[in-house]
């Protein structure tokens, strides 16, 4: 197998600390010292540039609502690697919908025969999401899932939560759970508060968020369930997980990156691409989202990609499908983030590889020698704008048009094979 | 885009007539006295201005209405527009065509303006976006957000009892959370200058941070009226009473609903005003609402005369020119 020598690099291991100039070597699919690469065909100057572990996503959606995952997964793929995506966790919550052995088959072999991006399926909490009765769990996992979730469908009653995290459990998954109490959300759409008020829009209370949060905290310390919280967007979900770990729960949590950057002000003017779910909050919890980033009560952040066309974003506000296109945005973002919060890159981007790795538990996000060769460049010197003329996915719904966006990836290696190069 | 960067046009006048919020008393203002100069129309006996002849108005009602669209109606019909009344519910958007097809189709049909009712908040907005340059577009009511032309009928008819705005007490009374009414009412209310703007109901029927639109927030009727000039009442949306909001109508009509009794902490020239239509018994008692101080029937006329008002100004016509 041939072997990819990268020169002249910023070396970025966030696993490791590592943050310098110099060489990395990959022979095969795995990461090898310097001495122990005998040739390289391809050499990379990377002069300037970046080399860090391919971001592990957590969440994103590979098809548009309704659609096939095998009819848009190559393109959003493509997206994917493109951006420096080299791994994602599926959500259960497309078509086919993730509750049963042959659609996990379906996903892994569309994505092992189309695209090089790594998928991890996660596997339906409930028999059809339906929230009513337990879904294989054990069967799914041989059958190649990581964890298991409803997505964002509600549960029955707390019983059935109670009793799929005792499953979960047994089984030796991590929930991820999306906290949010349906009969409060009560078919809202956006935060409720003066904007909502203002724009007669349909609320959702903080409390659709905090009384899941609270209700899944207690029902772990019963149960010995793993959560994982998948996007928290208020205040008090941050502060209910930070006591949780201090008092040693073993939950994660993750948040949206469109939460890191946007309010509830963005929806005025019914500003259809900020109908999220979560619904985006006021800006006292976007700096709780930013603390509980910084320190660690949240572990990872995701894109929750949703490939959504423009027509389906041309209707009325409440109408619309919640969901955005970010996955092409995402890693310029987060790093932007980080920036802003005088955050090195490699203190910060841990959070985007090796935690991301670790919740799905698979042996990503290092460079060290031996690990898997997931690796990209970047560079920091580009300067682009986010076109949605331009965007590869077919989502170009996007809060993040036209922003000004700062660093691209020029190079992206999976399992050893360059699998994308910038033109 | 911003609500007003879109309802405006460069010279600052009305294009389209979406939301109260954002426009400014001397606008308001303009859109009150010209519709006094309609109001002597509809009496003389021929009861037609020929502002808008030649052009085309289609009334898009996507939510059954009587008197909204019966008076936008007459309002077209008075200022010689060609009028087409468009049942939506039973158009082609329930076979499947969507909102910007059905509207790009009425717009090759060379229609001027569009009156829309909407059960989502934001589609007259929506569809003012979308529109061609050519085509103004009336806000007759959207979802819970808002219904301008209403809150100017009740303007004009406060001003003709009690034109001073500024020391007025208004109080707005019942369901505010399902309400388009209250949310435009409290918008024009602030914009022309009334300082003490009220809310009274349950906090099942509050919206969140209302308060911060400039009103006080009340749960007791007694302490709400208390020498207030105007009590709006408003209907009790009971098709949308789906959740827990209210125990039953009789305990409503029990706390919130306008008897004379209650209303006589109020200034004694108070008058009473009501959006139609009226739930008799449940937010307001029959002898209130036939009273000599329920304006609520003037409301009704004068919701024509407002109406040409902003059909016509929206049209390019402005204030004097019809003297």
């Amino acid at each position: 197998m041939a072997g990819i020598r990268i020169e002249n690099a910023r070396i970025i291991n966030p696993d490791t600390s590592r943050d310098e100039v110099g060489v990395l070597c990959i022979d095969g699919e795995r990461i090898v010292s310097e001495d122990s690469l005998k040739s390289a065909d391809t050499i990379i100057d990377a002069n300037g540039k970046w080399v860090c572990p391919g971001v592990v996503d957590l969440c994103a959606y590979m098809s548009k609502p309704g659609q096939d995952f095998k009819a848009s997964f190559a393109n959003e793929a493509k997206a994917a690697v493109a951006s420096g995506i080299t791994s994602i966790a599926c959500p259960p919550d497309i078509h086919p919908l993730i509750d049963n052995p042959a659609a996990v088959e379906l996903i892994l072999r569309t994505a092992a025969d189309t695209g090089n991006v790594k998928i991890f399926p996660i596997g339906a909490l409930t028999e059809g999401l339906a929230g009513e009765r337990l879904a294989e769990m054990y069967t799914l996992k041989q059958a190649g899932c990581i964890a298991v979730s409803n997505a964002t469908k509600p549960l029955l009653n707390n019983e059935i939560f109670r009793r799929t995290l005792e499953y979960a459990a047994s089984t030796d998954l991590t929930v991820f759970y999306a906290p949010e109490d349906p009969w409060l959300k009560n078919n809202g759409t956006v935060n409720e508060g003066e904007i909502s008020t203002r724009l007669g829009l349909p609320p959702v209370p903080h409390t659709a968020e905090t009384v899941a949060v609270s209700t899944a905290l207690l029902l772990m310390e019963q149960t010995g369930a793993k959560i994982h919280l998948t996007s928290l967007s208020t205040a008090r979900s941050v502060d209910m997980v930070r006591k949780a770990k201090a008092e040693g729960l073993p939950v994660s949590a993750g948040v949206d990156i469109c939460h890191l950057f946007l309010t509830d002000m963005d929806v005025d003017n019914y500003h259809a691409n900020c109908h999220l779910v979560p619904p985006l909050r006021g800006l006292e919890d976007k700096n709780a989202l930013w603390t509980g980033v910084l320190d660690g009560t949240i572990d990872v952040v995701c894109s929750t990609h949703q490939p959504i066309s423009l027509d389906a974003k041309a209707v009325p506000f409440t109408s619309t499908p919640p969901g955005a296109s970010t996955i092409e945005m995402f890693l310029p973002l987060f790093l932007d983030f980080l920036s802003k919060n005088k955050v090195n890159p490699v203190s910060g981007l841990g959070m985007v590889t090796r935690n991301a790795a670790r919740i799905i538990n698979r042996p990503l996000g290092s460079l060290s020698p031996g690990s898997i060769a997931d690796v990209i460049i970047f560079d920091p010197d580009i300067s682009w704008v986010a076109d949605i003329s331009k965007l590869t996915s077919n989502g170009k719904s996007t809060p993040f048009a036209n922003w000004q966006l700062q660093g691209k990836v020029s190079h992206t290696i999976i399992d050893g094979v360059l699998v994308y190069q910038i033109d | 885009m911003t609500a007003n960067t879109i309802q405006l046009d460069n010279q600052g006048r009305l294009k389209h007539f979406l939301s109260i919020e954002g426009l400014d008393k001397t606008i308001l203002n303009d859109i009150l006295d010209y519709a006094e100069s309609f109001a002597g129309v509809s009496g003389r006996a021929v009861k037609k201005v020929p502002l808008l002849r030649g052009k085309t108005v289609i009334n898009l009602f996507f939510e059954p209405s009587t008197r909204t669209s019966t008076t936008f109606e007459l309002a077209a019909k008075r200022l010689s527009a060609d009028l087409l009344n468009l049942n939506m519910a039973t158009s082609s958007t329930t076979k499947g065509e969507s909102l910007l097809d059905t509207l790009q189709t009425l717009e090759a049909m060379h229609s001027d303006m569009f009156i829309v009712r909407h059960a989502n908040s934001g589609a007259a907005h929506f569809i003012a976006e979308h529109v061609g340059p050519h085509i103004s577009v009336i806000n007759a009511g959207d979802g819970q957000h808002a219904h301008p032309t209403q809150a100017m009928l009740d303007m004009f008819t406060i001003r003709r009892h009690k034109p001073d705005f500024d020391n007025l007490k208004v109080a707005i009374v019942g369901d505010i959370l399902h309400s388009r009414v209250a949310r435009s009412d409290i918008h024009a209310l602030k914009a022309l200058g009334v300082n003490d703007v009220r809310v009274v109901g349950p906090k099942t029927l509050m919206p969140a941070n209302i308060e911060r639109l400039g009103v006080t927030v009340y749960d007791n009727l007694g302490e709400g009226l208390d020498n207030v000039d105007v009590a709006i009442m408003l209907r009790l949306q009971k098709e949308r009473m789906i959740s827990a909001n209210i125990p039953s109508e009789r305990e409503y009509f029990q706390r919130y609903g306008l008897t004379f009794d209650r209303l006589r902490v109020a200034r004694p020239d108070v008058i009473v005003m009501h959006p139609g239509p009226i739930n008799r018994g449940i937010e307001i008692d029959s002898s209130v609402a036939d009273s000599k101080q329920s304006v609520i029937l003037q409301q009704v006329s004068h919701g024509i005369a407002v109406r040409m008002a902003v059909m016509a100004m929206t049209m390019g016509n402005n204030p004097g020119d019809n003297s």
